[in-house]
């Protein structure tokens, strides 16, 4: 684990404490998956696009070189600046050099899930660059000095309450107030002032067009566009398997994408840039910061064709009940739990034990990766690795070696049984994790083979008297 | 032809009774069923806490034990998919890809293999239905609410032919117990968490029974409800199938 952050369960028991809060937020997310089901169910081809997007993406996995290349030389060919990171350390030195270049200090960022990935804020910040988030969710949590706890959903972990107090205190709002149209007022007329004044912006991009060398931003504020369009310099970060081949395929991704994020059938700005407006600068920076060891890795590549709906963590039982911020990880929730390991075996070891591998993030997914098998994989590299604790390891070496015997199981279960039923207390006590809120299972006398060999030695005593009966009769 | 019963290993030591119900309810239905005694546990809990490179020893005793039979059937969905997906045998690994095939969870065997039409089984009470996720998104044993596609339910056609039972309609129908093996000691927050919403689904709906096709998740049920005080019962689905 991260030196000083609590893994996965640690954190799940603080969410926890709260109850009505933990329903809250079970409740909120679980209404978004509901909208995202009457979208799905609403077009009769929707698993055709979740085939038809998978087989793209599969595609794009397979033909990444080519594609890329293809992108870079389109995007030149429109002017563009394209520049290749090999880590984050280099992507954010790539903007801090942009940024001094257009002698800036300060940036305005719509929401990139790869900024956050690579930590560019407070890298930025060490260098004097003030950056400011422009999407909503993402200036909140900006603002209380916390990372998004969902990609789709910055502040989803957050009350109306929460909103209205920290808008109190950094923009002015009443106190107490709680309207959400005040208060998103409040954060328009805040965010207005930066868009106007600052001369570079950073965006993210959803997908890349080889065929075209130009990409598609989306967002629900259209605070991308306002960043974008008014600033001198524009920035576009992405991770390298943002790339799709051709702009025919963007229908199937934009149909999906809104519909698995939020129910919606189209984001509400998918903004096409192809090239800089006479005087603007434009840079496109690809990223790979492990992307090729995970592409490296055949059972987890996959993971790469992740078009980052959000959709697996609205769906995902545990996430719901432990919050993204329990994953300790810029991408949380089932996608995360199968992306951090490549990054940090160590300090993510925990994450593909997060789940109960219930396999309702993989039918969720539009691009159908198949995260609940991921996840399983994971442990068993994770397992072999050493990064599993030794006293679970040695546990679980003694549980194969009697499960493995028939002769061990039944005198290990039989005198196991026998315990329960005289010394309940045995196992009935605090060091028990079970038994801290269920009762144990009744230990019955007789397991199933004890009853199976007193009626087949009962069956068989019968067939013996019944033949020597018939023996006699002859 | 030749079944054996499969009983998945807290099965036969705590639950007797459901292995009872499954013999009793195959037999009622003309079946020849054997219960090989060497076998011992489909190695599930190493391999879905990482460690499946420890669980070679099951795998070779669990195809020792049912080398020959036709179908072997159990009263799990997550047992037979983990058979499913990872036996392996040093000794018969021809065996053991036959046996992937031919092992079946107990609603699947009647309804496909079988083919059961009607049960002279009789249950008059309100009873809310458990899908098991290994069942449901790992066999297919019932449409999963996720994907846009027919509906279906193997259980629930069973359920449909026992007399004066009544199925309740839950807010969730196919959200997660909470279990997952390991995960409910090691998770145990969030485990205890999502067990307690499920059971509030089916309480508010009025359920008298909780039932399932996987003891896993009704072990972490009664558990739970035990703790509670609770007077409603978990039953497995054979239970309910052979009762009369």
């Amino acid at each position: 684990m991260k030196t000083n952050i609590p893994d996965h369960a640690t954190a799940s028991v603080a969410f926890n404490r709260d109850e009505s809060y933990v329903d809250w937020h079970d409740e909120t997310l679980w209404f978004v998956r509901q909208k995202r089901d009457r979208a799905a169910m609403a077009l009769p081809e929707w698993e055709d696009l979740r085939e038809t997007a998978s087989q793209i993406k599969n595609h794009v996995l397979s033909n990444l070189d080519g594609l890329l290349e293809e992108f870079e030389r389109k995007a030149q060919a429109n002017g563009i600046t394209v520049h290749w990171a090999v880590d984050a350390q280099e992507h954010n030195q790539i903007v801090l050099e942009i940024m001094r270049g257009a002698g800036a200090k300060q940036l305005v960022k719509s929401k990139s899930m790869l900024t956050e990935e690579c930590h560019l804020n407070p890298f930025l910040q060490k260098h004097g660059v003030e950056v400011i988030d422009s999407d909503l969710g993402e200036r909140i949590v900006q603002l209380r000095g916390e990372p998004p706890s969902h990609i789709v959903l910055p502040a989803i972990h957050l009350k109306k309450k929460d909103i209205g107090e920290l808008f109190h205190k950094y923009l002015g709002t009443e106190k107490g107030a709680t309207d959400p149209q005040y208060l998103t007022e409040a954060a328009r007329q805040h965010l207005r002032e930066t868009f106007l004044t600052r001369r570079v912006a950073l965006t993210g991009i959803n997908f890349a067009i080889a065929e075209t060398g130009g990409f598609v931003v989306c967002t629900n504020e259209g605070n991308a566009d306002m960043g974008a369009h008014l600033a001198d310099v524009h920035i576009a970060s992405m991770g390298f398997e943002k790339i799709i081949p051709k702009t025919e395929h963007l229908g199937v991704f934009l149909r999906l994408l809104a519909r698995s994020a939020t129910g919606q059938p189209i984001t509400t700005y998918c903004s096409h840039f192809h090239r800089a407006r006479t005087g603007q600068q434009m840079h496109l920076i690809i990223v790979d910061n492990g992307r090729s060891a995970q592409l490296g890795r055949p059972e987890f590549r996959a993971s790469l064709k992740c078009i980052r709906c959000g959709a697996c963590m609205n769906t995902c039982p545990v996430y719901r009940r432990s919050g993204g911020h329990s994953y300790h990880n810029a991408v949380a929730g089932p996608i995360g739990a199968i992306l951090a390991p490549n990054l940090n075996m160590r300090e993510n070891a925990d994450l593909p034990f997060a789940s109960t591998l219930c396999g309702s993030c993989s039918n969720v997914c539009p691009v159908k990766i198949d995260i609940d098998k991921q996840l399983y994989l994971w442990r068993q590299v994770l397992a072999k690795e050493g990064y599993i604790s030794g006293v679970k390891e040695a546990g679980l070496q003694v549980a194969a070696k009697v499960l493995a015997s028939p002769t061990l199981f039944k005198w290990t279960f039989r005198t196991g049984r026998m315990v329960m039923r005289t010394m309940p207390f045995v196992v009935g006590n605090s060091l028990n994790p079970w038994f801290d809120d269920r009762e144990m299972p009744t230990a019955p006398k007789e397991s199933f083979r004890q009853w199976w060999e007193k009626i087949r030695e009962k069956a068989n005593a019968e067939e013996v008297k019944n033949v020597e009966a018939f023996e006699k009769l002859k | 032809m030749k079944i054996a019963l499969f009983l998945p290993c807290y099965v036969d030591q705590f639950y007797p009774q459901v292995g009872v119900a499954t013999l009793q309810l195959l037999q009622k239905l003309g079946c020849d069923v054997d219960f090989p005694l060497s076998q011992t546990c489909c190695g599930q809990p190493m391999a879905n806490a990482g460690f499946e490179h420890l669980t070679q020893g099951c795998n070779d005793n669990f195809v020792r034990a049912f080398s020959g039979y036709d179908y072997v059937v159990a009263p799990s969905g997550s047992c037979v998919l983990h058979i499913k997906e990872h036996l392996h045998s040093t000794e018969n690994e021809a065996e053991a890809l036959r046996l992937r095939h031919c092992v079946y969870e107990l609603s699947e065997f009647l309804t496909d293999i079988l083919k059961v039409e009607s049960l002279p089984a009789r249950f008059p009470h309100r009873v809310g239905m458990h899908v098991s996720c290994h069942g449901q998104r790992g066999l297919k044993l019932s449409q999963m609410s996720e994907l846009n596609a027919p509906g279906f339910s193997k259980p629930g056609a069973l359920l449909a032919m026992v007399e004066g039972l009544e199925l309740i309609e839950l807010d969730r129908k196919d959200e997660c117990c909470g279990f997952g093996g390991t995960f409910c000691v090691s998770e145990e927050a969030v485990s205890v968490k999502m067990g307690n919403d499920r059971i509030a689904d089916h309480l508010r709906h009025g359920a008298e029974y909780i039932i399932g096709g996987d003891v896993s998740c009704l072990m972490h049920f009664e558990g739970l409800l035990r703790r509670q005080g609770s007077t409603v019962k978990v039953l497995h689905l054979a239970e309910i199938l052979n009762s009369e």
